[in-house]
């Protein structure tokens, strides 16, 4: 058998998947049958390399060479001029701010210099298929470890050391849950993975089950060591059917090799682990609604206390963590407490996983040590603002959380200086606004979302945010008062006091936070009722300039409702009792004669 | 569909789905999505008796989980389902855009089916793709960088690739 000569890694994370990875694989492979080379290049599916914008990629070893954005065509280039004449396709690699060619800009950029990879330290690097390659990183040792070395009061005192915080949202100590739960009294417990990820702009559960998912499984057989637990739960939203594939193919193998099941590694600990899918419902994040959900209710959040560290799945004593929190029991339990606690500052230990998203240039996950200021985040590794747009806030949390306007972007990114801000640290996702986003339609899209997810259970959240709701939208349609902004306040504070469960306390905050920073906005809805990002539509309306335009009929051609006039080589004109304010025609114009004004 | 006509197929799903599950009982939600899958996008109401029999579980409250998650749906759907993302990181890079654009070549409005049974528009909360922005999903595979252009030729590739059929 022939040796091989490269090992192509191509990423096969969600994103790159709907960017089209799974053609460009197929094209690569066949190019290499074509050639006779498909037994000295192997090809490897990776999950998530985190650049979502590059996708679809591909990196080629031994050298390292990092293609971006492959389509099928340039697949087969690959392989004919790299693979088979060892010339590097010059076209299809990373550029620079000054057009520069980048080989290797893994090794060079900071977006990927700057991380420090724990929760995610497999993601690109491994087939998630294979537990081999698992193993080969390390994967099952701090299950060894813990089964042979560690006494579950071992485990929790080495979670208590790496100050651990829960990582989907509330930040609570991880150690203290597990200590509740392993004191809980009762034969029979339960853990369960939160997977069911469903704040906007957040996306690092569904990479690390992707990309990873033999490291839930071996965190949560560790957990299930710890706190004495036979049975566990993954609670998969139905929107990630690439996660609940790979998933259950990882608990399969680690059923084979013994790692999961009846006598785990031939000692007397058995446990095993069951998916539960989700059905579309973003309650079911909140940890007691998951549980009813799991239980085959609706997923309508319980009254706590009781916490289901005493009292959870089936009135069991019940562990519950989200992925992100999973993903880095195993590197604490082989390194250390100490080791994960030397990153990040005071109160806010180890490293956090960001999502960006939005206007910003480099989009995709990355993990750095806790405390980053918000501009090093978005300016030195998300690459900024692109098209020359200037920042305007960054949105953390989604719906619970509020907005970072950019006078404060030089903040460090913890727990406290956050909700200082007036907002969280949330999930992690990090949706970044530029100057053309109008921060009182931000509030409003919020709100929407909050209202299609109340579960309806209690009054305030139920009818409180619609109520929220329609204030905002008389606000965006020009009709607003001073009177409702204070009404606003009004229902918010009293939403936030009096709802039953996390969703409706904090639902109205990305209201009350882009309030307390864009009260200027608001002003100018409702006093001069002007939109001053021109979004709102009936604040703002579609013009041509009569110097610039030429009469190419471009605009007149594409819009959809013929509210364009005008005869050819002549200034043309909208109708503003016709446009809808699509802004088709703005995208066509060559000639930038056609902008949008307010009011 | 008269519950007869169900009673076996919905047996044979629940049975098998509990038979492998931890913990007997309390499959409702991972049963309703077999069913649903089997045929075809949508879940015939009459299934929810054959629970009741099967599990003992009042009727209301399966009514009660069919209408509370949104992905559950007791009418037809088209066979292509389509869930566009309307969360806020595809609204500030274009999102309504490729909703508009979906709208037109359709020519049907949110939750409602294509005459000819082929397309269902439905609107999702966040997909967990915000990288590539704006995001759909039809039934299970996903598509990224959506613009009005990429969503018309989507959907052309569709359908002709039900008239080659």
């Amino acid at each position: 058998m022939p040796a091989v000569e490269n090992t192509v890694l191509i990423c096969a994370g969600g994103a790159c998947i709907s960017a089209g990875e799974k053609s460009v694989k197929q094209v690569f492979e066949d190019s290499l049958r074509k050639y006779s080379l498909e037994n000295v290049v192997r090809v490897v599916e990776t999950g998530c390399m985190g650049a979502c914008d590059l996708g679809p990629i591909l990196v080629i070893y031994p050298e390292g060479v990092f293609y971006q954005k492959v389509t099928p065509e340039s697949a087969s280039q690959i392989v004919e001029e790299h693979i088979l004449k060892g010339r590097i396709v010059d076209d299809l690699l990373y550029k620079g701010d000054a057009g520069e060619l980048k080989t290797k800009p893994q090794e060079e950029l900071p977006f990927f210099t700057e991380q420090v990879k724990i929760a995610t330290r497999n993601l690109g690097v491994i087939d998630p298929l294979s537990i081999e390659e698992y193993v080969a990183r390390d994967g099952y040792f701090a299950l060894h470890k813990v089964l042979f070395e560690m006494s579950p009061e071992d485990v929790i005192e080495t979670l208590k050391k790496s100050e651990l915080k829960g990582r989907g949202g509330a930040g609570f100590p991880t150690w203290m849950k597990w200590d509740f739960t392993k004191k809980a009294k009762g034969d029979v417990k339960y853990v369960i993975c939160n997977a069911d990820e469903g704040d906007p702009g957040a996306f690092m559960d569904r990479a690390v089950l992707e990309g990873d998912p033999h490291t839930i499984v071996e965190a949560m057989t560790i957990a299930a060591y710890t706190v004495g637990a036979q049975n566990g739960f993954v609670y998969v939203r139905a929107e990630y059917p690439l996660a609940i594939e790979r998933l259950t193919l990882a608990m399969e193998k680690a059923r084979e090799y013994g790692f999961l099941g009846e006598n785990i590694l031939g000692t007397d600990f058995s446990f095993d682990l069951e998916i539960r899918i989700g059905a579309g419902a973003f309650v079911c994040g909140e940890e007691t609604a998951l549980i009813n959900s799991i239980e085959g209710k609706r997923g309508i959040p319980r009254v706590k206390p009781p916490f289901p560290a005493n009292k959870g799945l089936w009135q069991k004593p019940t562990l519950l963590n989200n992925v992100e929190t999973y993903a880095n029991i195993p590197p604490i339990i082989i390194n250390g407490g100490e080791w994960f606690s030397q990153y990040g500052v005071e109160g806010s230990r180890g490293t956090k996983v960001f999502a960006l998203a939005g206007n910003v240039k480099n989009t995709g996950l990355v993990e750095v040590p806790m405390g980053i200021t918000v501009r090093k985040l978005i300016y030195e590794i998300g690459g900024g603002i692109p098209g020359g747009k200037k920042l305007k806030a960054i949105q953390t949390g989604g719906p619970s959380g509020g907005c970072i306007p950019v006078e404060h972007i030089d903040t460090p990114i913890t727990y406290d200086t956050l909700k200082q801000l007036g907002t969280i640290v949330g999930s992690g996702g990090m949706i970044v606004m530029d100057e053309d986003s109008c921060m009182v339609d931000v509030a409003k899209y919020f709100l929407e979302f909050t209202v299609e997810e109340s579960c309806g259970q209690c009054t305030p959240c139920r009818d409180g945010t619609r109520r929220m709701l329609e204030v905002l939208e008389k606000i965006t349609d020009g009709e607003g008062t001073m009177e409702d902004l204070e009404l606003l306040k009004d229902l918010g504070e009293n939403i936030m006091s009096t709802s039953l469960c996390g969703l409706g306390q904090t639902a109205p905050q990305p209201v009350l936070s882009t309030m307390r920073y864009f009260w200027h906005e608001y002003e100018a809805h409702v006093l001069d009722k002007t939109c001053p990002a021109k979004k709102c539509k009936p604040l703002m309306r579609v013009v041509i300039d009569k110097e610039k335009c030429v009469g190419c009929t471009a605009c007149a051609r594409v819009c959809p409702v013929d509210a364009i006039s005008g005869s050819v080589r002549k200034p043309h004109e909208i109708d503003p009792e016709i446009c809808t304010r699509c802004g088709s025609c703005l995208q066509v114009c060559r000639f930038g004669a056609i902008r949008k004004v307010s009011p | 569909m008269s519950v007869d006509i169900i009673r076996d197929t919905v047996t044979r799903i629940y049975e098998d789905i509990n038979s492998q599950s931890l913990e007997k009982g309390d499959v409702l939600i991972n049963t309703l999505h077999a069913i649903q899958d089997h045929y075809g996008n949508f879940i015939p109401i009459e299934a929810a008796e054959v629970l009741k029999d099967l599990t003992g579980t009042p009727l209301s409250r399966i009514y009660e989980v069919l209408t509370f998650y949104t992905m559950f749906s007791t009418s037809e759907r088209g066979k292509y389902v389509i869930r566009i993302c309307k969360s806020l990181p595809c609204h500030v890079t274009g999102g309504q855009e490729v909703i508009d654009a979906l709208k037109k070549r359709l020519e049907i409005g949110m939750g409602e089916t294509t005459d000819d049974g082929l397309f269902t528009l439905e609107e999702t909360s966040c997909l967990g793709l915000c990288g590539v922005s704006p995001v759909m999903m039809i039934n299970d595979e996903a598509y990224g960088n959506l613009t009005a252009g990429r969503v018309n030729e989507i959907i052309d590739d569709l359908v002709s690739r039900e008239r080659g059929e």
